[in-house]
C-alpha cells in the first residue's frame, strides 16, 4: 500500500450532507473485477448530463477544482453500502484525503485500506474551511490545505490549524505503507491457538 | 412452527466452536425470564465477572489477540461471499500466493448482478457474465462452496444464510455487503466489510476491529394490526436519523421485539445499517431455536448447542453505551418520501415542508429530495400515484413477506397504470411459495413472478426503474438513482406495496378490504 505521510494539495468543496455510496459510485459500475479504473465513474450521475457530457453545474467539474487531492464535505459522508469501490473511485480520481464532520463507519474503515486519510473535524471547523475555500476561489485560486499524518494536523497558509485523531495502529500502517494481511499473519500462532481452543479441526494442509 | 422441509444432501454440518472459558455456562434449572420475556442469565453473583451484553459475550469469545499498539484481531466464524465484492479479494490472494484459510467457513452465491428471468439462458450483459464466471472460477480454485445459478439453494446471500442454518447464535459473520446486519436477528454479530477486508478474512479468518459501542433500542408494547416489522424499523430510523447509530452495534430488546417472528427480526436487523449502525442484533430465544432446528448446517447435537446459545442473552444489569426506548403502539404504516430511509412519515401523513425544519442542513436535504422525487410539500402520502411495485430484497422477500402480500392481493387486480413484480429471496422461498399457491395469487392479479436475486433493490441487473418512474418497494434504500438513474423509490412493507399495486397509489393497509 502506498504510504501516507503528509499531503499538500488543492481542496474541492462538496457542500452536501449525507453523500451516499450510490452517488459516489453508482452500482452499474460495480461490475468490474479489477481494483482500478473507477475514477472515471466517480459521482457519475451528478457529474454527467444524460447525453454523457460533463454537467458544468456540478461542483467537481468547475475548472478551479481540477487536480484537487482533498475533498471537503459535510456530515455523514459515505453513508450506505460497504462497497470499497467508493474509496477506489475517489483515489483513482485523485483524492487522497476526505475532510468531513462525520463519516459512515464502513466507508471510514475502507479509506484506510487504500492509503487514504479520512479526517473528522468539528462542524464549526468544517464550516470555516468551506468559508476559506469560497474566499480563495472568489480570488481566482484553488484553496490549498496540508493534511499531515505525522503530526495529525490539518493546516493552511492562512492561519488555520486543527488537530485530528486517528487510531494509532491505522496511522502507523498508513505511515509505513504496511501490508495489513502480512501484519496479521504474524499472529498466525495465536489464530491457530484460538481455533484449537474452540475445537476447530486442524487446517487441511493449506500453508499461510 | 413448521420445521424446514428441505435439507442439503449428504452434508456434514460445520462444527460449532465449543464454548470458551469466558462464556459463563448457565447452571441447570436456573433459567429465569426477564421483564421483556427473554430468557436471562442467572442473577448477579458478586463473585462472578461484571454483567455483560450479548455484544460483550460474542466479542470476548472471538478476541484472538489484542497486541500493544495494534487493533485487536477477532475470529470470524462465517464468511459469506457474493460476486460483486469478491473478485478483487481473490485476485489479491492469488497475487500474494495465499490460500483461503478456512474454505469450510466460507459460503458463496451470486445474487446482485444476476437476471431474475429465464436462467437457462446465458447472462446477456458480458460484464455481468464475467463477474459471475469469475466467482465460479474463484470458488473452484479456492475450494469454496458455491450455491450457483441452477442450484436449488441459490438466493440472496442474507436469505440463504439463515435458511440453511449457516447463521447461528453467538457467531461472528461477515460479508462484503452492508446488509450482513440481517444475520444479527439470530443473535450473531454480523456486519458488512469492504473488499480489502474480505481478502483479509479469506487469508487469515480474522478481522482487525476496534470494539464497537453498544446501543440498546428497546421497544415496549406491541404493533397494531397492519403494522409490521418493516414499519417499526423505518419508524426507528426516522427517529435516529441515518447517522444516529454510527459507531454502535444496536441490540433490539423489549416485549415488542420478543413478539416478532424470526423473519420479522431479520427485517429489523437488516435495516440497522440505514440508521448508521454497524450491526443490529436480537438475543436468541425459543423462537430462534425453533427456527433453526432441523436446518441443514446446524450442529448435529442441537440440544447441546441450544444449551450453549441460552447463555448468550445480555445479563441483567449489563450496561449499554446508549439506550433509547420506543413504543410499538406509536407506529403506523410507514412510507419514505425522500432520498434516504430517515426521510419517512406515516401513510396517513403529508409530504413534509422543508421550511418547517429547524436544521438548515435538513432543510436543504429535504428540498433537494422533494425536487428529485417530484413531490410537493403538503401532498397527502395516500394521494401519491405509483408506476412500479417491487416486492423483494434481503429486507422483505421471505415466505412470510410473500404470504402477507398475497393476502392483500387475493381477489384483486394490479391497477392498469402499474407494473408490479415479486422476487422471492431464494430458490427455497420460491418453491415454498409455489407449494402454497402464492405465485398463482400474484400472477392472477397481474404481478410478474421472478427467480431469486437482489433484482430491483439496486439497479445493477436488468431490473431497473426508468427515469421518473415512482416505485413502491420493499427494499432498504431510496437513495437517488438507487433503482435506476432518475428512479423514485418509496420504501414500504410488503402489505403496503401490494396494496399500492392494486389501488395505483399509496394506501393505508389498516383499512384494506381482504377477500
Amino acid at each position: 500500500m502506498q504510504p501516507f505521510t503528509t499531503l499538500t494539495g488543492n481542496v474541492a468543496p462538496l457542500d452536501r450532507a449525507n453523500v451516499d455510496t450510490d452517488q459516489i459510485i453508482p452500482k452499474q459500475f460495480l461490475k468490474r473485477i479489477e481494483r482500478t479504473g473507477f475514477g472515471q465513474f466517480l459521482f457519475f450521475d451528478w457529474r454527467f448530463l444524460p447525453d454523457g457530457s460533463p454537467d458544468p453545474a456540478f461542483e467537481l467539474n468547475q475548472p478551479i477544482r481540477q487536480g484537487a487531492s482533498i475533498l471537503l464535505a459535510r456530515r455523514n459522508f459515505g453513508c450506505g453500502s460497504s462497497r470499497e469501490h467508493a474509496p477506489w473511485a475517489l483515489a483513482d480520481y485523485g483524492f487522497r484525503s476526505v475532510i468531513a464532520p462525520t463519516f459512515a463507519d464502513i466507508f471510514f474503515n475502507n479509506c484506510f485500506q487504500n492509503g487514504m486519510v479520512p479526517v473528522k473535524l468539528d462542524e464549526s471547523d468544517v464550516e470555516e474551511l468551506f468559508r476559506r475555500a469560497a474566499a480563495a476561489e472568489a480570488a481566482g485560486q484553488a484553496y490549498r490545505l496540508t493534511v499531515d499524518l505525522q503530526t495529525c494536523l490539518v493546516h493552511d497558509d492562512g492561519g488555520f490549524s486543527r488537530s485530528f485523531t486517528v487510531d494509532p495502529f491505522r496511522r502507523h500502517c498508513l505511515l509505513e505503507g504496511l501490508d495489513n494481511i502480512a501484519l496479521s499473519l504474524k499472529h498466525v500462532d495465536q489464530i491457530t491457538a484460538w481455533e484449537n481452543a474452540h475445537g476447530l479441526a486442524p487446517l487441511q494442509g493449506n500453508a499461510t | 412452527m413448521v420445521p424446514p422441509t428441505e435439507r442439503l444432501d449428504g452434508t456434514t454440518p460445520w462444527p460449532c466452536p465449543s464454548p470458551a472459558a469466558t462464556l459463563r455456562v448457565r447452571a441447570p434449572g436456573s433459567r429465569s425470564i426477564g421483564a421483556d420475556g427473554a430468557p436471562t442469565s442467572p442473577a448477579i453473583d458478586p463473585s462472578m465477572p461484571a454483567p455483560r451484553t450479548l455484544l460483550d459475550k460474542i466479542w470476548d469469545d472471538h478476541l484472538v489477540c489484542s497486541p500493544d499498539g495494534e487493533q485487536p484481531l477477532i475470529y470470524i466464524d462465517r464468511h459469506l461471499v457474493h460476486e460483486v465484492t469478491s473478485a478483487q479479494a481473490f485476485e489479491g490472494l492469488r497475487v500474494a500466493g495465499r490460500r483461503v484459510r478456512r474454505p469450510e467457513a466460507t459460503f458463496a452465491t451470486p445474487d446482485h448482478n444476476i437476471p431474475t428471468t429465464d436462467r437457462s439462458l446465458p447472462i446477456a450483459d458480458p460484464i455481468s457474465k464475467q463477474q459471475i464466471d469469475t466467482l465460479r472460477a474463484n470458488c473452484r480454485e479456492f475450494g469454496i462452496r458455491l450455491f450457483d445459478l441452477g442450484d436449488a439453494n441459490q438466493g440472496i446471500v442474507h436469505v440463504i444464510g439463515p435458511e440453511l442454518g449457516i447463521t447461528q447464535p453467538g457467531m461472528t459473520i461477515v460479508c462484503g455487503d452492508s446488509h450482513t446486519a440481517t444475520h444479527g436477528a439470530l443473535g450473531a454479530l454480523a456486519f458488512g466489510i469492504g473488499t480489502s477486508e474480505v481478502e483479509h478474512v479469506l487469508a487469515a479468518q480474522t478481522l482487525r476491529q476496534s470494539k464497537p459501542k453498544s446501543f440498546e433500542v428497546r421497544v415496549e408494547g406491541e404493533l397494531y394490526p397492519g403494522v409490521t416489522a418493516k414499519d417499526l424499523v423505518l419508524y426507528i430510523i426516522g427517529r435516529l436519523t441515518t447517522e444516529g447509530g454510527a459507531g454502535y452495534v444496536i441490540e433490539y430488546t423489549g416485549p415488542c421485539i420478543r413478539r416478532l417472528g424470526m423473519e420479522e427480526r431479520m427485517t429489523v436487523c437488516n435495516m440497522s445499517i440505514e440508521a448508521g449502525a454497524r450491526a443490529g442484533m436480537i438475543a436468541p430465544d425459543q423462537i430462534t431455536f425453533d427456527y433453526l432446528r432441523g436446518r441443514d448446517l446446524v450442529p448435529k447435537d442441537f440440544d447441546r448447542a441450544v444449551a450453549r446459545w441460552e447463555t448468550l442473552p445480555s445479563d441483567a444489569g449489563a450496561r449499554y453505551d446508549r439506550s433509547e426506548t420506543f413504543s410499538g403502539g406509536d407506529v403506523v404504516p410507514q412510507v419514505t418520501w425522500g432520498t434516504n430511509p430517515a426521510q419517512v412519515v406515516g401513510v396517513d401523513a403529508t409530504v413534509p415542508d422543508p421550511a418547517s425544519m429547524t436544521d438548515p442542513s435538513d432543510r436543504s436535504s429535504a428540498a433537494r429530495a422533494l425536487e428529485y422525487m417530484g413531490l410537493q410539500a403538503g401532498t397527502p402520502i395516500a394521494a401519491i400515484p405509483i408506476d412500479r411495485v417491487f416486492i423483494g430484497s434481503c429486507t422483505n422477500s421471505r415466505i412470510e413477506d410473500l404470504r402477507a402480500a398475497a393476502g392483500v392481493v387475493r381477489g384483486h387486480q394490479v391497477a392498469s397504470r402499474v407494473r408490479a413484480m415479486v422476487v422471492p429471496g431464494s430458490g427455497r422461498v420460491k418453491r415454498q411459495a409455489e407449494a402454497e399457491g402464492l405465485d398463482r395469487v400474484f400472477t392472477a392479479a397481474g404481478f410478474e413472478w421472478r427467480e431469486a436475486g437482489c433484482s430491483m433493490c439496486l439497479g445493477m441487473n436488468p431490473d431497473t426503474l426508468a427515469p421518473g418512474e415512482r416505485c413502491a418497494s420493499t427494499s432498504n434504500r431510496n437513495f437517488e438513482g438507487r433503482q435506476g438513474k432518475g428512479g423514485r423509490t418509496h420504501l414500504v412493507s410488503p402489505a403496503m406495496a401490494a396494496a399500492a399495486a392494486v389501488t395505483g397509489h399509496f394506501t393505508d393497509i389498516r383499512q384494506w378490504r381482504y377477500h
